[in-house]
């Protein structure tokens, strides 16, 4: 059969198509129906009440306190003004410091930072000992880990000043990075516990075929192939290291209160005016780390895991 | 051990156990330098395992372990001089090709021109030199699986351990691959002990098959003799495809020597040859569907009527499904003289070829 007829066959093909009566090819959906309406409503809904109280807030901080007094919240300022922003970073006064967020921002820095590098160094190879070396005992100190999950912390704030105060860090930075370091420590080590398991055990077999160690394993098949787990690791625990106010109060002095702390007695004051402007600015601008590492470590978390993906 | 030192991999007294799950239990298996063993069987029958103990990734409850003369027992899988390849290919996706083939010597600290040499040496073998710097998520399957032997390849092992490394590839390029490996070992001469359930893979790769069932060698033999004379009902029906066709019924003593007997069935069975002496009892009767010849005229001491029931053509030949004392029964023919739906044919065949298991143990007689 020549190339001629055949394309003169297919053509008879598509013209007899046309000639079908009723359904055929990709079913039609029409762009407005109630399903859509449903569904795109409530997330327009959804939206809209949460990014409501962000809107007063940045607006509210963008005012002078005269346009605040009319009490239209939701208004647009009608004079722009960067005035509490500044005062709420340098100037705003904490107890006896009157230098603003700033401090607490830096010391917040120093306890986010080596906390978090820490508790994820240290849970990563927990997980990975607990799911690739099933060492004995291995099963009890996993079930003693996850017990430890559930154990409020308010219970353990009063031995834990106690101890800090015997070891001689209590008040001190390094201290407070203990202590989130261990309580970091049961639900990361879970997390690099499932992940770890979660890998193709011929691969760790191969690995201890072609002769390498425990540690050999771990830096060089193991950790670049788990940059996700890594990523969702540092998200948990920079939020969560960076929101805390309640280790951050008990465990710091003034000197070394982290930023929370700080919003808090800004916020909080209870003399003079109520610098709605300015507590809004020192809100949002405490808000603003977690919020960062949202934004960037979302994308990169998609492409880890997209780069981690070997199919078998 | 004296009996450790001629052979290649030497295990003894082997046991395993989970708990109070017996995994293996007291196996013994010598394996000849250069050999190609395949342990055959069904998943679970424990021939995973004992590669895993072989290679030293579980620890063994009971028994020894020798490899070239040496008790590796205790030793760590890189100290055993084995190289494995698995059927997940197993390869470190991060690494390309060439760092993947390289990684054992690195961490063994291999100066760097040694490392270059073999891997250009095991790359010519396996015909993998333009694939070296790709990462494994670039390759095929059957690249992948190629790129997995040279891993083995490049370390320099006496023993091969192949995991099941055919299973994930689809029909055609297992068959190519299958050739591949057999013409692997003709050129290295390695010993080579290959776990699959594929008995395909194994008639065809094996100089001896070792047949598993629940943790126990059930018959290690050479594919031929396993395939004609199984020890047991287990290993008769596992090996064949389409499987040896099994009627029961009893043994006889009749006049002129010992007869099968199902129902109407009379089966004489001059030249069969006994395993042991046959005792009069229930047996099943086992031939393979290409052992039996269809209207082949009177060339045999009795003959069996059947209708066809069923015709299914295979391209080269044709099944041929009837039933014999009520249970079904398959005949391989060529195609030229396949036989119509419901057609009365006549059976024959030379008891020679047939298999006589007791039936209440499943034991050859």
């Amino acid at each position: 059969m020549s190339i001629a007829d055949i394309t003169a066959q297919a053509s008879t093909a598509a013209g007899a198509r046309q000639d079908i009566a009723g359904p055929y090819g990709p079913k039609p959906r029409r762009v407005i129906s109630r399903r859509n309406v449903f569904l795109y409503g409530t997330l327009f809904v959804m939206a809209v009440y949460y990014l409501l109280p962000l809107y007063v807030m940045v607006v509210t901080s963008l005012k002078g306190m005269p346009e605040i007094r009319l009490g239209n919240i939701f208004s647009p300022p009608l004079e722009i003004t960067f005035e509490p922003w500044v005062k709420a970073w340098s100037t705003a006064c904490t107890g006896l410091n009157c230098d603003g967020l700033s401090r607490g921002f830096w010391n917040s820095v120093r306890i986010t930072v080596p906390s978090v590098l820490l508790s994820i160094a240290i849970a990563s190879v927990n997980g990975y000992a607990l799911a690739n070396w099933r060492f004995k005992g291995a099963d009890t100190f996993f079930i003693i880990l996850i017990v430890g999950a559930f154990i409020p912390y308010q219970v353990m704030i009063y031995p834990i000043v106690i101890i800090l105060r015997e070891i001689g860090l209590y008040g001190s930075l390094s201290g407070l990075v203990i202590v989130h370091s261990i309580f970091g420590m049961p639900i990361l080590t879970l997390l690099f516990r499932n992940y770890f398991a979660s890998m193709p055990e011929e691969l760790f077999r191969a690995a201890r075929v072609d002769g390498a160690g425990f540690w050999g394993i771990f830096l060089r098949i193991m950790l670049p192939m788990s940059l996700p787990i890594f990523v969702v690791a540092i998200i948990l625990q920079v939020t969560g290291i960076w929101n805390d106010f309640l280790f951050g109060v008990v465990y710091t002095r003034p000197d070394t209160y982290p930023m929370t702390v700080q919003l808090n007695n800004i916020v909080n004051s209870v003399q003079g005016v109520k610098e709605y402007n300015v507590n809004m600015a020192a809100t949002i601008l405490t808000g603003l780390v977690p919020l960062i590492v949202y934004f960037i470590s979302g994308k990169l978390f998609v492409r880890g895991i997209a780069a981690g993906a070997v199919k078998g | 051990m004296t009996a450790a030192n001629d052979t290649s991999v030497s295990i003894q007294d082997l046991s395993l156990n989970f708990g109070a799950v017996t995994v293996l239990e007291t196996l013994n298996l010598d394996v000849a330098d250069g050999e190609f063993i395949v342990l055959l069987g069904p998943s679970g029958c424990g021939k995973s395992t004992l590669l895993n103990c072989i290679a030293g990734l579980l620890d063994v409850s009971e028994g020894r372990i020798f490899i070239k003369g040496k008790n590796v027992t205790w030793e760590e899988p890189k100290d055993r001089g084995i190289g494995m390849v698995f059927q997940s290919y197993a390869l470190y996706p991060q690494m390309t090709v060439e760092k993947n083939l390289s990684f054992g010597l690195r961490v063994a600290g291999t100066p760097r021109e040694e490392i270059a040499k073999r891997i250009a040496r095991a790359a010519e073998i396996l015909q993998i030199e333009p694939l070296l710097q790709r990462k494994p998520a670039a390759l095929s399957g059957g690249q992948r699986q190629r790129v997995a032997i040279g891993r083995a390849l490049v370390r320099d092992v006496d023993v091969f351990l192949f995991d099941e490394p055919l299973s994930n590839l689809d029909a055609k390029l297992r068959a190519e691959l299958r050739v591949e490996i057999k013409l692997l070992h003709r050129k290295l001469q390695n010993t080579m002990i290959y776990v699959t359930h594929d008995q395909i893979e194994a008639m065809t790769l094996a100089d001896r098959i070792a047949v598993m069932k629940g943790g126990v060698i059930q018959q290690l033999d050479a594919p031929q003799t396993i395939y004609n004379r199984p020890v047991n009902r287990f290993v008769a029906g596992f090996l064949g495809s389409p499987a040896m066709n099994f009627v029961d019924g009893r043994l006889e003593d009749a006049d002129g020597g010992w007869r099968f007997a199902a129902e109407d069935i009379k089966i004489p069975l001059g030249t069969y040859d006994f395993a042991k002496p046959p005792a009069p009892g229930p047996v099943t009767f086992g031939i393979r569907p290409e052992h039996v010849s269809l209207n082949s005229g009177t060339g045999w001491p009795f003959s069996i009527a059947a209708n066809v029931e069923v015709v299914e053509p295979m391209g080269s030949d044709t099944l041929v499904w009837l039933k014999l004392a009520q249970q079904n029964f398959s005949v391989r023919v060529t195609s030229e003289r396949t036989p119509k739906n419901d057609e009365a044919v006549t059976l024959g065949f030379d008891p020679m070829r047939a298999s006589l298991f007791d039936t209440a143990t499943g034991t050859r007689i």
